[in-house]
């Protein structure tokens, strides 16, 4: 006799472990099904979760190195990797721990093991203690995703890694280098940089962080040529080949050393999304050319009883986009009327310092022919990053030039991840510079910049000097 | 390349006058975006792309008349997906499948013969090309974008709201600085469409955007088909639950003793036969009415709530509504008062034919002054027909049947008609309405009383 359930959620990342409880929190009976002994997926254990510990050690580390300026002269640190692991690791079954004993409170049957679909009402999963037959109403399928692969960069060596084995922190090795300089890439990459390595990246784009506004990458691209070794764009690794001590990467592009010898190289070149599930064919769900899977406006797939959300039902690959669509489905299942129309995702690189935007970015203001203006203001002007030595971030807002409504927001510095939310809300409230610019922010803080930016789209920020031309 | 040819604009529409183009080569162009401002005899519509793309070149100018399916213009479009998958975060992706929530097309079918009054208007219409895929069942509800491409100056809790109460956020007109909209502003406008009461703007907007109630999982008590509604089914829904909405209805009931009707139907059956006509008590009905609406000019009435007015009609058109294959028409026969009753049989006869070959025009179907829905020949005893708006009163006509009726001291069998009034009670009051029911009752018993007084 199969076990039954209103709603089945495959996958227990961010989005699918926030579709379970939410329901439960709506009076379903809900089954929560994932490889992991607990809730969290790739956020909480191999993703953003992990990285950030990693992260804000590096961050001690490299204001500890700064405070020579200050007066304040630390000794080089000693690291041990294997205590900074097991702190990290720490911080990963905390949080993974946490949610597991949330998902008991709410009473969702949590079944490790992994699934597969027998039609659109039913799924089997085969786990450590046998398998389990569920039958269910509605099932939301939040698999989540995984680093690409490419052919030409895989190499059976423990030289290679991915994202997952990188924030394993096997060693802290010489010489790295991150192919690819996207988030993952740069954020891995600045750990591993501030713990000693001689960090090299690779990126075939013209530019690091591809998507994100050039004037916001420069302030970080500053800090990362000095912490990295060598920030090769425009250049493709062509091949890569294990050689005594090290791997032999060969480039082309751009680039004088056409080949070079390193310890350890990270794979950083994006991620796909999980979506071959084994049983989807016994659905009507459909699947992109991209490999997500379709849904409509309410995150339903093709087949009206099955729901797709997070990293598996397309672009951007974000936790708190996972998270928000879980809810938009579970309303939907609950027969709210309810659908996903963000206005802005925020994106954050949590490197130091950060990058953050949401909304729509200069560029594509620009490729889309909206009449816009940008109002900046730099850091240099604002006390509070004087007094944290940090004056080299910039807030900037783009806004509809005839009515001054905030279309989009960017942030380069120093928790700029933080000070992004406050962006995201101003979008989704129809906020104009107007409505930014009168509301009383503290002093002295980062959040300033965000007002101060406000008051340079009308010619009167306090700290900056630049009347508005007519 | 892409082409956007002119979409179904609607049953029997097949061709347009462009008034306007409101985009140039070159133009980034969005799905959903207005690119043709077209004048049937319908309504001026906004016809939207079904495609999106940068604009190659355009085929069609101002003056140009324009049939369905012909090429307006042609798009590089950019790589499908990809793009769509981007823009999610800025801007809500447009929904192409139908929803209840979306404003409904301006109604296109000639069943409403109100439409008419309506030819100023420009209204936006969400118009589906045929060869998209069928929507996925109970597809979400997204609005269609506004003209300007940019989300509605509302917060997150006010577009929900909105959605909830069944508006289209992008069609509320904010109060707030800039035109931000608040939730009095979506409240206010729910309230407007909903108690538009006879303003021609508000025809369908008021019916299908009223709040859906959510449909339960049909498939949990058994086996469901799903079938896309036919336009010409969707507008009469549309049509009928505004009117319905619209006028406080009330029918009153009475019956026609037929047996010198049918005496005198069958009498000159064969005549009318030579004709091309069919002499039926449909086509006998019709005289009767038309005599009616002269003697008692508030049934060929309209209210005019915008200005406070009644319009009386001066010609008399009576419609008769026909059962076909694809749904309920009701073609006009014009001038019904100055017709003899061979006439109006072999009219009836020709407008029947036209209605099974699929060949009404909107001509056909509008300008009523009031409407005769005959289901006698199926069966029935009473019955509460719509009023047909913006008429103002509809005859039903069930089956005759020989019943005993107390006469002079004993029962005799009589052919009886039962009949069914409903008309506005707005314009009619219960006493008018029983004496013009009585009228008719007795032109049907006293035929000759036509020729008399009629």
């Amino acid at each position: 006799m199969a076990d039954s359930v209103q709603v089945a959620v495959l996958g227990a990342g961010p989005g699918g472990y926030a579709a379970a409880f939410y329901a439960a929190d709506l009076g379903m009976q809900v089954a929560l099904i994932d490889e992991e002994k607990n809730p969290g997926g790739v956020c909480l254990y191999r993703g953003c979760i992990p990285s950030k510990a990693l992260l804000h050690v590096a961050k001690v580390v490299d204001e500890a190195r700064h405070a020579g300026n200050w007066g304040v002269t630390f000794t080089e640190p000693s690291i041990d990797v294997n205590k900074l692991r097991a702190y990290k690791q720490g911080v990963v079954d905390k949080l993974t721990a946490g949610v597991g004993s949330v998902a008991k409170l709410r009473k969702v049957k949590f079944i490790q093991g992994r699934a597969t679909l027998t039609g659109p009402k039913s799924l089997k999963v085969a786990g450590a203690s046998g398998d389990t037959e569920l039958q269910f109403e509605h099932l939301i399928l939040a698999t989540g995703s995984h680093p690409t692969k490419i052919p030409s960069l895989s190499l059976d060596s423990r030289r290679m890694m991915d994202s997952t084995s990188g924030l394993e922190l096997p060693d802290v090795p010489k010489s790295l280098l991150v192919i690819g300089g996207g988030y993952i890439g740069l954020e891995l990459g600045s750990v591993y940089a501030t713990l000693g390595s001689k960090v090299s990246v690779v990126e075939m784009t013209p530019g690091l962080l591809p998507g994100a506004d050039r004037d916001l990458v420069q302030v970080l691209e500053k800090k990362l040529k000095k912490l990295f070794a060598n920030i090769m764009v425009n250049t493709k690794v062509v091949k890569v080949a294990e050689e005594g001590q090290g791997i032999r990467v060969t480039f082309e592009g751009d680039v004088a050393d056409k080949e070079q010898v390193f310890d350890r190289v990270l794979v950083a070149i994006g991620r796909r999304p999980n979506s071959k599930i084994p049983g989807l064919e016994t659905t009507r769900v459909k699947v992109d050319q991209k490999g997500f899977i379709e849904t409509d406006p309410q995150r339903r797939t093709a087949e009206p009883t099955i729901f797709a959300i997070g990293d598996v039902a397309g672009e951007p690959m974000l936790a708190h986009k996972a998270s928000h669509e879980a809810r938009v489905a579970v309303e939907a299942i609950a027969g709210h009327k309810t659908v996903f129309e963000p206005q802005a995702i925020p994106a954050v690189v949590f490197t130091d310092p950060e990058i953050a935007w949401c909304g729509l970015t200069e560029a594509q203001a620009q490729a889309e022919g909206i009449e816009f203006e940008v109002a900046k203001f730099p850091w240099g002007a604002l006390s509070r990053a004087i007094t944290v030595d940090r004056p080299e971030g910039l807030t900037k807002l783009i806004l509809e030039k005839s009515t001054g409504r905030v279309l989009g927001v960017g942030i380069a510095g120093s928790g700029a991840g933080e000070l992004i939310a406050e962006g995201a809300l101003a979008i989704e409230m129809g906020a104009s510079a107007e409505d930014m610019k009168l509301v009383i922010h503290p002093h002295p803080t980062l959040s300033e910049s965000l007002m101060e930016s406000a008051e340079v789209f009308f010619g009167q920020s306090t700290h900056v000097y630049k009347p508005k031309r007519k | 390349m892409t082409e956007f040819k002119i979409p179904e604009l609607g049953e029997n529409v097949a061709t347009g006058d462009v008034t306007k183009v409101l985009v140039n080569v070159g133009d980034t162009i969005t799905r959903e975006q207005p690119v043709l401002e077209l004048e049937t005899d319908k309504a001026t519509i906004e016809v939207p792309s079904s495609v999106a793309g940068v604009v190659k070149e355009i085929r069609v100018k101002k003056g140009d008349k324009v049939k369905v399916g012909a090429v307006v213009l042609t798009v590089d479009a950019p790589a499908s997906g990809n793009g769509d998958r981007a823009a999610a975060a800025k801007t809500p992706p447009t929904d192409t499948s139908p929803s209840l929530d979306a404003p409904p097309a301006a109604p296109q079918s000639a069943s409403a013969p109100a439409q008419a009054s309506a030819s100023s208007r420009v209204v936006p219409m969400p118009v589906r090309q045929t060869q998209e895929p069928a929507p996925a069942p109970a597809a979400a509800p997204l609005p269609p974008a506004r003209p300007d491409g940019r989300a509605a100056p509302a917060s997150p809790a006010v577009r929900r709201l909105a959605r909830e109460i069944g508006v289209n956020i992008n069609d509320v007109q904010g109060t707030g600085p800039n035109g931000r909209i608040t939730q009095e502003d979506a409240k206010e406008h729910a309230r407007r469409i909903l108690s538009s009461v006879g303003s021609a703007g508000a025809v369908g907007a008021g019916t299908l955007a009223r709040p859906a109630r959510q449909l339960p999982d049909f498939s949990k008590f058994g086996e469901v088909e799903r079938q896309a509604w036919t336009n010409i089914r969707r507008v009469t829904a549309e049509h009928l639950s505004y009117a319905w909405n619209a006028i406080p209805h009330v029918t009153q009931f009475d019956k026609a003793d037929v047996t010198e009707l049918e005496a005198l139907r069958k009498r000159h059956k064969e005549q009318v036969a030579q004709a091309g006509g069919n002499l039926t008590v449909t086509a006998m009905l019709v005289r009767i009415l038309a005599t009616a609406v002269r003697k008692f000019p508030q049934f060929n009435a309209s209210i005019d709530t915008e200005r406070g007015e009644i319009v009386f009609k001066k010609y008399v058109n009576i419609g008769v509504a026909v059962d076909t294959d694809r749904g309920l028409l009701v073609p006009v026969i014009r001038n019904g008062d100055e017709k003899n009753i061979t006439q109006i049989a072999v009219e009836l006869n020709q407008l029947a034919e036209r209605a099974r070959d699929r060949k009404l025009t909107p001509d056909d179907m509008s300008g009523g002054s009031i409407t005769i829905s005959n289901l006698g020949g199926i069966g029935g005893t009473y019955f509460t027909p719509i009023v047909n708006w913006p008429e103002v009163a509809i005859l039903g006509v069930s089956r005759g049947a020989i019943e005993p009726v107390w006469k002079d001291g004993k029962f005799e069998p009589v052919h009886r008609l039962p009949l069914s009034l409903s008309y506005d009670h707005r314009v009619i009051d219960g006493a008018d309405a029983m004496r013009f029911l009585r009228w008719v009752v007795e032109a049907i018993e006293q035929p000759f009383l036509l020729s008399l007084v009629g």
